[in-house]
């Protein structure tokens, strides 16, 4: 008897649900694993890493970073609101947690030119870092309220002239008795311990991701996608975008917090409008709409920037033939155009809009297993 | 019957032009009321006034005794009047379910039993539910604007060009669904430029013309009319 033919789409899942239940557990317990384990190897690395090293540096900036470059994300990437803010907000969070928390016995010496500054007390470094966050947040609901009025590209104007402003506004002099003007603000507590670091993120990065799956992640999708349709669905647009806003940045002023106490030192003049087009640099990389793709992302701009080609800045010799181009700048050259090379054949990132996710792979072989069993059936036919 | 929504001295105008002046029609609960009339004639400005995008100048619009005049977009969803926009506009990069759970977005109860009626209505929905909308067909996005208007359950559906660039069947499907919904108690407002089969669906039509409403009657009455064959069904003189 002629068996008929099945035909199997690859968009379509052929699974049943009893499989896809068990994939989605097994998925689960992997997904544990690998944070356990992640966390169980982070300190070993750095205690068996070399001093000398860029790893642990990169690991801790990089993923600093990442929380910035989600913040960024949740903004540019899932609610479809165009900012340019995000140093701005940094420098908002990292002043405020250097200024609560310098030791009283150290002011004086550090605010020198301003009789030690008037903050006179020091808080507990945890309770400043999620301060640093709701001062941020503060002030994007203030900017907010104006200028999310505001379409594309004027919100993008908009937004990146207040992140200068407020850089100059703490390097004015009279200011300087909060935020010492355009001196170096140090002494604050910093963090050894790389675990510390990516608990923090992961912790704020988890918050993100919960987030965007609630229905007000759906929301603002839905923004994104079509303004109109989503306000004639019921949708308050002014609510929900300030909400995003907010919320981005809070923790862009966690992470400025976080890169303080990464630095040790910091200064005003340090969060240019060149450290957002880094941030957004690796939003468009990663995926615009990609919160893994922002993480890869930004493991990948640092360590590259950083490590990786570092041996491009130094004179290098064969036998006693000097290498042409190699000097000092010559690894900006190079890393341009790998950007350009990334973004020509990755036109939407390196992840798109997917997710990474232990499921979607294990759900992909399990198809592909499937498709190849119906695939072999119908040769037999 | 009563009058679900009673619109008086309607004026709406904006980037200085005059879109809408001074109109006044009912709708009838529970019937499917049609707004025809050319390009221009101000039919989807009244859509947008009714579910708030556009501020009208003056006038009132009441539904169910309730000025809804001066009340935001999301209020007038929550109160049962939901517009599927002119030119389907779903969501593209969200799947056919998400969707639908965003037509539903200001109701905090289950939602299971809508879907499942959506489901039932549009069957293509439910094949493509992990879809992203904007791989749909026109037709299908058509149901899926539909569909996600009726996740609000909403006691009036406006739709504005719901036949816009669909294929003769397509148009023939919508408008046999738009029979359905309103058999199911909403009650349907409909703005159309394919006049015939708008006047033929209906139970009571209003002529547009450049911001005025310029003659009212059942579907067969208009459909008869010299005046209304000459302007909208193609009769040549």
């Amino acid at each position: 008897m002629k068996k008929t033919k099945k035909v199997q789409s690859p968009l379509l899942d052929k699974r049943s649900a009893a499989d896809i239940a068990r994939t989605k557990k097994i998925s689960l317990v992997v997904s544990a694993a690998l944070v356990v384990v992640l966390f169980a190897a982070l300190p070993v690395v750095q205690k068996v890493t070399p001093d000398d090293s860029m790893l642990i540096p990169v690991l801790k900036k990089g993923v600093i970073y990442s929380l910035i470059a989600v913040s960024m994300n949740l903004l540019n990437g899932f609610t479809g609101l165009f900012s340019l803010g995000q140093a701005g907000f940094m420098l908002i969070g990292a002043y405020t947690y250097a200024i609560l928390t310098i030791p009283v016995e150290s002011r004086a010496n550090i605010y020198l030119y301003y009789d030690g500054g008037i903050v006179q007390f020091a808080i507990p470094f945890m309770i400043a870092l999620v301060f640093a966050g709701v001062m941020a947040a503060i002030f994007a609901f203030l900017i907010g309220l104006p200028v999310l009025k505001l379409k594309s590209d004027y919100l993008a104007i908009a937004t990146l002239g207040f992140a200068e402003i407020i850089r100059t506004v703490i390097q004015y002099d009279k200011f300087g008795p909060l935020t010492n003007g355009s001196n170096l603000l140090r002494k604050f507590p910093t963090q050894e311990s790389i675990v510390f670091y990516f608990a923090v993120v992961g912790f704020c990065i988890a918050i993100i991701a919960l987030l965007l799956r609630s229905t007000y992640g759906r929301a603002f999708k839905a923004i994104r996608d079509d303004e109109i349709a989503a306000e004639a669905m019921g949708i308050n647009l002014a609510h929900h975008k300030r909400l995003a806003f907010v919320i981005s940045s809070f923790f862009a002023g966690v992470g400025g917090a976080l890169l303080a106490m990464y630095q040790g030192t910091i200064q005003a003049q340090t969060f240019k409008t060149s450290l957002t087009y880094e941030i957004l640099l690796i939003v468009v990389i990663g995926g615009i709409g990609s919160l893994s793709g922002s993480v890869i992302g930004s493991f990948l701009y640092v360590a590259s920037c950083e490590w990786w080609l570092r041996t491009l800045d130094n004179e290098h010799f064969i036998g006693t033939f000097k290498l042409p181009l190699m000097r000092s700048g010559f690894r900006m050259v190079v890393f341009s155009v790998i950007i350009m090379v990334v973004v020509l054949f990755f036109r939407r990132g390196i992840m798109g809009d997917k997710e990474f996710s232990v499921y979607r792979i294990i759900s992909y072989f399990q198809n592909k297993k499937a498709q190849k069993a119906v695939k072999e059936d119908n040769a037999n036919v | 019957m009563s009058n679900i929504l009673e619109i008086k001295d309607l004026h709406v105008s904006y980037g200085g032009i005059n879109a809408v002046k001074g109109v006044s029609f009912n709708v009838e609960q529970g019937k499917i009321i049609t707004l025809v009339g050319s390009n221009g004639a101000g039919k989807s400005t009244i859509l947008r006034s009714i579910s708030g995008l556009v501020k009208p100048q003056s006038g009132s619009i009441k539904f169910d005794g309730e000025e809804l005049i001066g009340l935001s977009a999301d209020k007038i969803v929550a109160k049962g009047v939901t517009l599927v926009p002119e030119g389907r506009r779903v969501f593209a990069n969200l799947t056919v379910l998400e969707n639908l759970k965003i037509g539903a977005y200001l109701r905090k109860d289950k939602l299971d039993d809508s879907i499942a009626y959506v489901y039932k209505l549009f069957p293509r929905l439910e094949e493509r539910s992990w879809q992203l909308a904007g791989t749909l067909s026109g037709g299908e996005q058509q149901m899926l604007a539909v569909g996600r208007a009726l996740m609000s359950k909403p006691r009036l559906i406006m739709m504005d060009e719901p036949s816009l660039g669909l294929a003769p069947l397509v148009v023939r499907d919508i408008f046999s669904i738009i029979e359905t919904i309103n058999d199911a108690g909403i009650t349907v407002l409909l703005n159309e430029q394919n006049a015939n089969m708008a006047l033929k669906a209906c139970d009571w039509g209003y002529v547009m013309e450049t911001g005025s409403i310029i003659m009212d009657g059942d579907g067969e009455t208009l459909l008869a009319n010299e005046q209304v064959k000459e302007a909208y069904l193609g009769k040549t003189k």
